[in-house]
């Protein structure tokens, strides 16, 4: 689960680290009111949209007193930013963060993740604060400085240490970022996050060091033992779709193309997504309705995938193991019994109790295209999205 | 021969009297293996299905000599059974669950490490020795045995593979389902390293797909050390970056881990990577038919 930025720095403030002061705001009046109780002087406001690259967007802007925040955010707020991590379509902005504007005389890097191979959480920093991390990874991978972290043991103070001497820091700073580090990974653990990333940590005229961005992943599978951190779920940045699908434990996410398509199973979905493709496709979602899925689930995906208006063609591709091929065909009849069908629908199922499944097809008298193969499945539905258009 | 799990196998439930552990554990003993007991803590002493049920895992090691487990317990104890189980002095535990929380696995998997458990999982279909045992959920009926390993993420592209090797003539010594979350016992790498040893096994599919580096240093593996045929499918060709597409560990970060990438790495290994998975069977049946 991804928040927003002041979100992000709610947490960290409540495990120590040091943050800008400031407040979310809905509305031009508020970012004004915010503006003046942080002191009338000069603040950010900042767009507060789960991507990043918002700066570039122009979704930021320092302004030097309450009018011109007022100003600022009635530009900002209820634009569609469009930057390289959100769709194309962009997304709308419905919230700002007013902050406070801060002097500053570095821009560092500081990241938590899961390392897989090593099966550790891994800091790294680095002193290419404020820009794109992932280039930094890329180009110059020796600007970038890692400890791994016994989990049972937790980051140790000499390890924050080496990486604030690598980061440049002398004096009191080194302390101060020690003292930083530690807190920040206290935050990690304590939220199961599953990414936390302040893009830049700064150094400020006055030698502290603060977080002047915050963005925090979560661990989707540790929220049931987080309800305060749930809480922060923002369905304004999530697909309609999308939200109805969680409702019924469907796996889906909305894509670009035409041809919707119905699977169990994560691995056999995505391969589903790339044979509509090979055969000269584009997928319109990923759908895994799982392993146990049953007819009350398979009609709600069913009733999902026909609510995408773009989808010409639909693909039901089950390899029945738990699920067996009879409750499918099932689920399927009822679902386009109730809901009517406006698109061609291929089904391609194999696995147990393949040969009921198919009669049950048959028999239902409803207009079913059925293939053996994955591929000739995918063949014939994008053969019928075509003749659709 | 097979690997990890034969009629020798001495099988221990973990979560038996739930819904998913009884029908499972059934499907199990109904395909050859066998399956020693259960537990479930608090019904220790009584009996489910026939089977003995035990509060500890400890418990069942003694009184039944059980050397394996199968973990159907729900996610917040899944990392706990876990180690139990290597606690107990099991020598292979599989743990189906799916939605174990990460920093949770992680502990999970340093507490192991020195016990000389291997774990396959945890969010896997678990594994199956085509005509002799199975600890999972693999549909026994789709099997044949013969001499293709599979090594996979998936759960049902595992049996999509299975079902199409089965199709052109060639069976299958052992299946193995990883799992697909960011955190795993055993990885592809482990367990090409034991079909390597195995002498029955005479090739080996293998399915991957996005998210993190394990593909690409599977392939390091195989271009260095691994001498038999590899069919390779990577799923996800087409799959969107920053999305979790089902799977925990399945989402393209940062640009890493796209389909493209580990393709390449796969194919430089000289492993067979087919586009398309429909064409598993036929890639495996060309190599080795």
């Amino acid at each position: 689960m991804k928040i927003h930025e002041y979100q992000g720095k709610s947490i960290l403030a409540r495990h120590g680290v040091a943050v800008p002061r400031g407040f979310v705001a809905f509305t031009a009046d508020e970012a004004r009111a915010h503006a003046e109780a942080l002191g009338g002087g000069t603040v950010v406001v900042k767009a507060q949209i789960h991507a990043g690259g918002r700066g570039k967007g122009g979704g930021v802007k320092v302004v030097k007193n309450p009018d011109a925040a007022h100003a600022a955010a009635s530009a900002i707020l209820g634009m569609t930013l469009v930057t390289y991590q959100t769709s194309p379509a962009g997304q709308v902005v419905s919230r700002v963060l007013v902050e406070e504007g801060l002097q500053m005389t570095r821009e560092m890097y500081l990241g938590l993740v899961i390392d897989r191979s090593t099966q550790k959480s891994v800091l790294m920093v680095s002193q290419e604060g404020g820009v794109e991390i992932e280039k930094v990874a890329h180009e110059t991978p020796e600007k970038i400085f890692k400890a791994f972290i016994d989990p049972a043991l937790g980051l140790q103070p000499f390890q924050a240490r080496q990486l604030a001497f690598k980061l440049g820091l002398s004096g009191d700073e080194v302390k101060k970022a020690v003292t930083l580090m530690l807190s920040v990974y206290e935050a990690f653990v304590a939220s199961d996050a599953a990414l936390l990333e302040i893009n830049p940590l700064v150094v400020t005229a006055a030698g502290d060091l603060i977080a002047l961005d915050a963005k925090v992943n979560f661990d989707d599978n540790a929220l049931y033992r987080h309800p305060d951190i749930k809480a922060f779920r923002d369905l304004a940045e999530e697909d309609p779709l999308e939200i109805d699908a969680s409702k019924f434990s469907l796996n889906y996410i909305k894509l670009d193309g035409t041809i919707g398509c119905m699977v169990n199973g994560a691995g056999l979905a995505m391969a589903t997504m790339d044979i509509i493709k090979l055969a000269g496709g584009e997928p319109a979602n990923f759908l895994d309705v799982g392993g146990g899925a049953n007819a009350e689930q398979i009609k709600n995906a069913f009733r999902i995938l026909m609510s995408d208006t773009s989808v010409k063609a639909v693909l039901i591709n089950i390899f029945g193991g738990i699920l067996r091929c009879d409750v499918l065909a099932q689920g399927v009849i009822a679902a386009v019994q109730d809901l009517g069908v406006r698109v061609p629908i291929v089904i391609r199922m194999e696995g147990t109790n393949v040969e009921l499944g198919k009669q049950m097809l048959k028999d239902s008298g409803l207009n079913f295209t059925t293939a053996d193969a994955m591929d000739i499945a995918a063949a014939k539905v994008v053969e019928l999205g075509k003749l659709g258009n | 021969m097979s690997v990890l799990i034969d009629k020798s196998t001495r099988l221990v439930v973990q979560g038996l009297t739930g819904r998913e552990g009884t029908f499972h554990a059934k499907q199990a003993q109904a395909y050859g293996t066998n399956v020693v007991g259960g537990v479930t803590p608090g019904k220790g002493g009584t009996t489910h299905e026939g089977w003995p049920v035990f509060n500890t895992v400890a418990d069942a090691v003694a009184a039944t000599g059980a050397n394996a487990s199968v973990i159907f317990v729900p996610p917040p104890g899944g990392a706990d059974a876990v180690m139990e189980a290597a606690d107990a002095g099991l020598a292979l535990a599989v743990c189906i669950t799916e939605g174990i929380p990460t920093l949770d696995m992680m502990k999970a998997l340093a507490f192991m490490k020195g016990t000389g458990m291997r774990l396959i999982g945890p969010n896997c279909p678990g594994l199956i020795s085509a005509g002799r045992a199975k600890a999972g959920i693999i549909p026994g009926h789709i099997c044949k045995e013969g001499r293709v390993g599979i090594v996979s993420k998936s759960g049902t592209l595992t049996y999509e593979a299975i079902h199409q090797l089965t199709g052109n003539g060639l069976g299958q010594t052992t299946c193995i389902g990883i799992g697909g979350d960011p955190l795993i016992g055993t990885s592809f790498i482990d367990a090409l390293t034991l079909f390597a040893a195995d002498p029955e096994t005479e090739a080996v599919v293998m399915i991957g797909e996005i998210g993190g580096s394990a593909e690409e240093e599977a392939a390091a593996y195989i271009k260095a050390s691994f001498k038999k045929p590899v069919v390779g499918f990577i799923a996800g060709q087409t799959a969107p970056p920053g999305r979790r597409m089902g799977h925990a560990g399945a989402i393209i970060a940062g640009g890493k881990g796209t389909a493209a990438e580990k393709m390449a790495a796969l194919t430089d290994a000289g492993v067979r990577v087919v586009n398309s998975p429909a064409d598993i069977g036929r890639a495996m049946a060309e190599l080795i038919g």
